[in-house]
This record gives structure tokens, C-alpha cells and sequence, in this order.
């Protein structure tokens, strides 16, 4: 069994499980299936600054913040002792193209060759981790959600403005994976 | 006081199964390889059906379970009717969205999967988390003159 679970899960098994998180936290406790919100919370608690944005009771949105902490704890559990002890399988086109950025690491689900510590004082590396994380949050927080609280969430609660946000997340990902991370890598 | 105490128990029992919903979901972020950068750029590639079965089985699930629960009017565990706020369209969704997008495709990950990154044993990813907490700060700090 446990040899079976450390093998990576098929999507027909893990898209429904992550689906049903939406019908598990409203009942439990009536709440929207959503992840980065919490980094508005951290804002609250942590920087806010007087900005009017970050001014109102975090505390009560608690449960969003173990949510995560949770998400961090299961991070060390499916690596851990559920760990996929072989390389990850990866499309060779995909494989083919990144040996042209020096990418040929794939003992991780990052690739470490272009994500690590020494990386992140070179241009790529800065770009690749901080300047992307850095859009991450400013446009999930515009866009008012991510991929969990827009596309699965607000979808499955059929509304529109959730559609369109999921449409230019994607539009979004296509512009900069095709036409301008190939010259990010190339750095 | 002896009240209070309770109640600050009562509190934290409330959120520790937020966090052990966390803990599986953190898991099938894992096991998925949905919090892989390489998976991600295969779905912007076009390169593999993965994580667009994901996405649409998670919707597809998520759709019909919140239908059930209009429809047969379930309630939560606590015996409340179940209310999901409406999201309100604005621009912001727009031009948001795009810019999350360009985040999604060159960090390999949307907010949640940062955290399981993190779990991972990629402790470099706690930069790029940090860097979102910024960029969300930011947003609030610009946010009365952004078009919305």
C-alpha cells in the first residue's frame, strides 16, 4: 500500500480530492475554499501599516493561516515519508528544451539546478524567485484570488468574474512560459 | 476567566481541523506534482494533459458538490446554512489576472503550493513566498490608484 501511495497520484485521483475540498471547509465551518488570502492576513498581523487595506480583524480569519500551515506540514509528509524515491517523469519535449537552460536536475519538483540559494544572487535566479513571487501576490490580490479561491472555488460556485479571472491567469501563463521565460532561463 | 479559557480552547479546536484539511491537501499537492515547476511549464507548453485534468476534475467535483448543497440546503457540522459570497467583477480580475499569471508560469506556483514547496525541503522557496507577502502588500499599499 505505502509503495503504491509514494508513487505520483494520477490527476483522476488527485483532481477530485482537491475538488472535494470545497464541499469539506463549508461544511465544517461554512468557509470559501481559498489560498492567498492568507498572505493578506500575514500583511494584517504582521505590516499593516496604517494602509486601510490590511485594517481589519486577521483574527477572525484564523483558520485560513493553519489552512496553510497545514498545507506547509503536508508538504513535509509527501516528501517525507511518502517520498517518490525515483526521478520525476517529466514530457521529453519539455526535457529537450530546458537542456538548453542547463536544467537537467530532476531528483526535485523544483528544478534545482536554477532554483537554489547560490541562484538567488544571480540576475536569473532573482527573477526566477523573487521578482516572480513578487507577482504572484500582487496579482492574486488584484485579481481578489488565485487559482484555489478563483478557479476552483469561484467556478464551482458557477460566477462569472471567476471565469474571467481564470481565463487571464491562464492567458497570463501562456504569454510568459512561450514567449518571454525562455530568454528569462537563457540569463 | 474560567470561561474565557474554554473558549480560547474551543477556538483552537475549531481551527485544528482547518489545519489537518490542510495537512491532506498539502499531501495531494504533493503527490500530484501539482506544486511542480516542471508540471506547471508542461500545462503552458501544452506539453501534457495533467494538470488540466486536475484543474477540471477539481472544478467538476467542486461544481457538483456545491450544487448538492444548494439544492438538498445542507448545513455545516455546527447545524449553520451554508452561505458562499458572490465574487463581484471588476477589472482588477483582469489585470490581476494576467499579472498572476506571469507569477504562476516563472515561479511554478500559485500561493498554496509555495507553502507545500517550503514543506518539501525547498527552503529557497521561502523567498519567493516572502516576496509574495510583499507583492500582496504592496497591491494594498497602491490599491486606492489602481483602475479597479
Amino acid at each position: 500500500m505505502l509503495e503504491i501511495l509514494k508513487q505520483p497520484w494520477p490527476w483522476y485521483i488527485a483532481g477530485p480530492l482537491i475538488g472535494l475540498t470545497v464541499p469539506t471547509l463549508l461544511l465544517l465551518g461554512n468557509k470559501s475554499f481559498g489560498i492567498s488570502s492568507s498572505l493578506r492576513h500575514i500583511c494584517a498581523a504582521c505590516v499593516p501599516a496604517k494602509i486601510p487595506f490590511f485594517q481589519y480583524n486577521w483574527r477572525k480569519e484564523m483558520w485560513n493561516l493553519f489552512f496553510v500551515a497545514g498545507i506547509l506540514l503536508g508538504g513535509i509528509v509527501g516528501a517525507g515519508i511518502l517520498g517518490n524515491p525515483n526521478a520525476i517523469v517529466v514530457s521529453p519535449a519539455l526535457m529537450e528544451e530546458l537542456v538548453d537552460y542547463g536544467i537537467t536536475n530532476y531528483n526535485n519538483l523544483i528544478p534545482e539546478d536554477i532554483m537554489n540559494w547560490q541562484s538567488l544572487f544571480t540576475v536569473k535566479g532573482f527573477f526566477l524567485m523573487a521578482v516572480g513571487g513578487f507577482l504572484v501576490g500582487f496579482g492574486t490580490r488584484y485579481a481578489g484570488g488565485c487559482t484555489s479561491g478563483h478557479a476552483i472555488m469561484g467556478l464551482s460556485n458557477r460566477q462569472w468574474p471567476s471565469l474571467v479571472a481564470t481565463i487571464c491567469f491562464m492567458i497570463g501563463g501562456f504569454i510568459m512560459a512561450n514567449l518571454i521565460l525562455p530568454y528569462i532561463l537563457l540569463l | 476567566m474560567g470561561y474565557k479559557k474554554i473558549d480560547l480552547e474551543s477556538k483552537a479546536y475549531q481551527n485544528v481541523k482547518y489545519l489537518i484539511v490542510g495537512i491532506l491537501f498539502g499531501v495531494i499537492f504533493v503527490k500530484s506534482e501539482v506544486i511542480s515547476w516542471f508540471r506547471i511549464q508542461e500545462m503552458f507548453r501544452l506539453q501534457s494533459f495533467h494538470m488540466y485534468g486536475i484543474i477540471g476534475s477539481a472544478v467538476l467535483v467542486g461544481m457538483i458538490s456545491v450544487w448538492l448543497i444548494k439544492r438538498l440546503k445542507i448545513k455545516t457540522i455546527d447545524g449553520e446554512p451554508i452561505r458562499i459570497s458572490p465574487k463581484k467583477f471588476n477589472k482588477g480580475q483582469i489585470y490581476g489576472g494576467l499579472i498572476f499569471g506571469f507569477g504562476w508560469a516563472i515561479t511554478g506556483a500559485c500561493p498554496g503550493p509555495l507553502f507545500a514547496q517550503i514543506g518539501t525541503g525547498a527552503t529557497v522557496v521561502t523567498v519567493t513566498l516572502l516576496s509574495a507577502i510583499a507583492g500582496t502588500w504592496f497591491y494594498g499599499y497602491l490599491r486606492e490608484r489602481l483602475p479597479h
